[in-house]
């Protein structure tokens, strides 16, 4: 791949802007028989907490149309197993990776980053204040300023990793939430987590998560992700990373139009294990068919309508 | 521990042909994909992930899961038998033979092979669920010969009943249970289990079961009961199939307490003990 597609990311140096999104791609090893790694812009791993977490009871997960419903509940080993046994795993591999972070209170948050300061093999940490799944954790942190701000301050000051926080999109102003973080010290946003929603079987009547409500990922959320990295774009000075419903590289590249500096790849991994890949070459290609010498010079770069606006 | 299960290899990602479609009742499919590698690597509880409609297609979204239903290593045939269940089989069943399937596999740990061809079985199916049992009978057949294997086959009604001259073929002791009597014992598949077992006496056969999971519970109890050990190969909501998402979970003891472990990886195949009905 050419060095066309590679991008700086709050620091952190990648072959290309296309990451895997946390929680969609386990620890990478998971993907490993079907896609190299190595390939990949950066991997996100599955959201780590300071203790183990056992999860929320299934079922976990229900189709939607063009999406899926999850209530997973941030199931994971805790920090000390991550740093033991998966980290070591994926350092044979020339990809950064990038931990994503969770916790139930601002002091678990900084204590998680604490433990993963000058582990080799850690590039960053993206702190996860948007799941919807965890009442006392996650969205919490992310629907209120003032606490989203809390936690990305005390990971600030308990790391010198990149601290990229990860928004979620259950809020009225998402721009007001970006520059919140930003200025408690983020060195770059990723967005969006998924949207609240809800199921349920009309044939038995019952709710098809145990969970009752679950975050929805996939194509169906794409609009409304595009809309808000759009808006977060314009209001911080810090790298962007689009997240919600890529599929295809257009659907990437629709991302950069509205600003993003790098794009994650998130439940696409569960239809087409390659996605992220196909991207990638589907970057390229654009960048070719269009004439443009460096990923960069797309973002941002949607352009109103000519001659049909208001008034017309 | 097993005697001819085959080295686990890792999954693969294939565009597999499909070489028949077959309408085995009007519920009911048989689709045929010439796959000499998944033929050759897949063992009985295994289960394939297919992209069934067309892969541009964001609706349905997600892979679904399939039981390995036959793999025979000569032909390089592999057989799927599913149920028209939702939209996902819905736009399955509309495909037809010269087209590819977008598969990934084999996946998931299947059952554990008896020991010796004196080991007496069960092998107990609900409804669609004669997929796995199908084949697991069959390599058993093929690779063990155990002598005596008793098939338990269950369906709400006769209509249901699926495969039933496969089954014959095997050369064994057939029994149907439907639900509302329109063919054999008039009850559920574990009602019939059961007294299999009574009239086994002190054979204790190995059990070995696949259906809903409220007949898999019953026929866990009911293994316990007898003292007998007892396979199920189990079902959930399943998004990445590879081990990745962590949605497919079924809950296992685990020392005094319990946890959530992946269908898709750890299972789908379980000691009947090990689960938390």
């Amino acid at each position: 791949m050419t060095s066309r597609l590679a991008v700086e990311i709050a620091g952190i140096q990648m072959k290309n802007p296309v990451m895997v999104a946390s929680g969609t791609f386990g620890f990478g090893r998971e993907y490993s028989d079907l896609i190299d790694l190595h390939m990949l812009g950066a991997i996100v791993t599955k959201g780590t907490s300071l203790e183990p977490w056992v999860g929320n009871p299934p079922d976990r997960v229900a189709e939607t149309p063009a999406g899926m419903l999850n209530a997973i509940g941030l199931q994971n080993d805790g920090v000390d197993r991550l740093i033991s046994e998966k980290i070591p795993w994926l350092r044979r591999f020339d990809v950064p990776v990038i931990v994503n972070i969770v916790g139930k209170t601002v002091d678990e948050y900084a204590e998680v980053a604490r433990r993963l300061e000058g582990v080799e093999g850690v590039a960053g940490v993206e702190v996860n204040i948007s799941c919807p799944n965890v009442k006392e954790a996650g969205i919490a942190f992310g629907t209120d300023p003032a606490m989203a701000a809390k936690v990305v301050g005390a990971v600030r000051k308990a790391t010198r990793l990149p601290v990229i926080p990860k928004l979620s999109p259950n809020v009225t102003d998402i721009a007001q939430m970006a520059r919140v973080c930003v200025d408690a010290g983020a060195d770059a946003i990723s967005l969006i987590n998924t949207l609240l929603g809800m199921a349920i079987d009309a044939e038995t009547r019952v709710f098809k998560l145990a969970n009752i409500t679950g975050g929805l990922s996939g194509p169906a959320i794409k609009p409304v992700a595009l809309r808000m990295v759009w808006e977060v774009a314009q209001a911080v000075d810090v790298p962007v990373i689009g997240i919600g419903g890529i599929m295809t590289a257009e659907d990437a590249i629709e991302f950069f139009l509205a600003g993003a500096d790098a794009i994650q790849v998130g439940t696409a991994n569960f239809v087409n294990p390659t996605a992220a890949l196909d991207i990638i070459g589907g970057l390229d290609a654009y960048l070719d068919r269009h004439g443009f010498g460096h990923i960069s010079e797309i973002v941002g770069a949607a352009r109103s309508p000519v001659g049909k606006g208001k008034g017309d | 521990m097993s005697v001819s299960e085959p080295a686990s290899r890792p999954p693969r990602r294939m565009k597999l042909p499909i070489i028949e479609h077959l309408e085995v009742a009007a519920h009911a499919r048989e689709l045929v994909l010439y796959a000499p590698e998944l033929a050759q690597s897949s063992s009985p509880g295994q289960f394939v992930h297919v992209l069934c409609g067309s892969p541009a297609a964001l609706d349905p979204l997600l892979r679904r899961p399939f039981s390995i239903h036959d793999a025979d290593p000569t032909s390089g045939r592999v057989s799927l038998l599913y149920e028209i269940r939702g939209r996902g089989t819905g736009v399955l069943a509309g495909r037809l033979p010269g087209e590819t399937l977008d598969v990934l596999g084999p996946l998931g740990q299947g059952f554990t092979l008896p020991e010796s061809e004196s080991q007496p079985l069960i092998l107990t199916a609900g409804g669609i669920a004669v997929a796995p049992i199908y084949f697991l009978g069959r390599r058993i057949a093929d690779t063990i010969g155990c002598r005596r294997t008793t098939f338990v086959i269950g369906a709400r009604t006769q209509s249901l009943l699926v495969c039933l001259d496969k089954f014959s073929q095997l050369g064994q002791d057939v029994r149907l249970a439907t639900d509302d009597g329109s063919a054999g014992y008039h009850g559920l598949a574990s009602g019939l289990l059961e007294q299999c077992v009574e009239e086994m006496g002190a054979a204790k056969p190995l059990v070995y079961a696949c259906g809903p999971m409220p007949m898999l519970k019953a026929v866990a109890e009911i293994a316990k009961a007898h003292g007998l050990k007892c396979q199920v190969s189990t079902e959930a909501k399943m998004a990445c199939g590879i081990g990745a998402c962590m949605s497919c979970v079924i809950e296992v003891r685990f020392g005094d307490s319990s946890r959530y472990v992946r269908c898709c990886k750890e299972g789908p195949a379980f000691d009947a003990d090990e689960v938390i009905w």
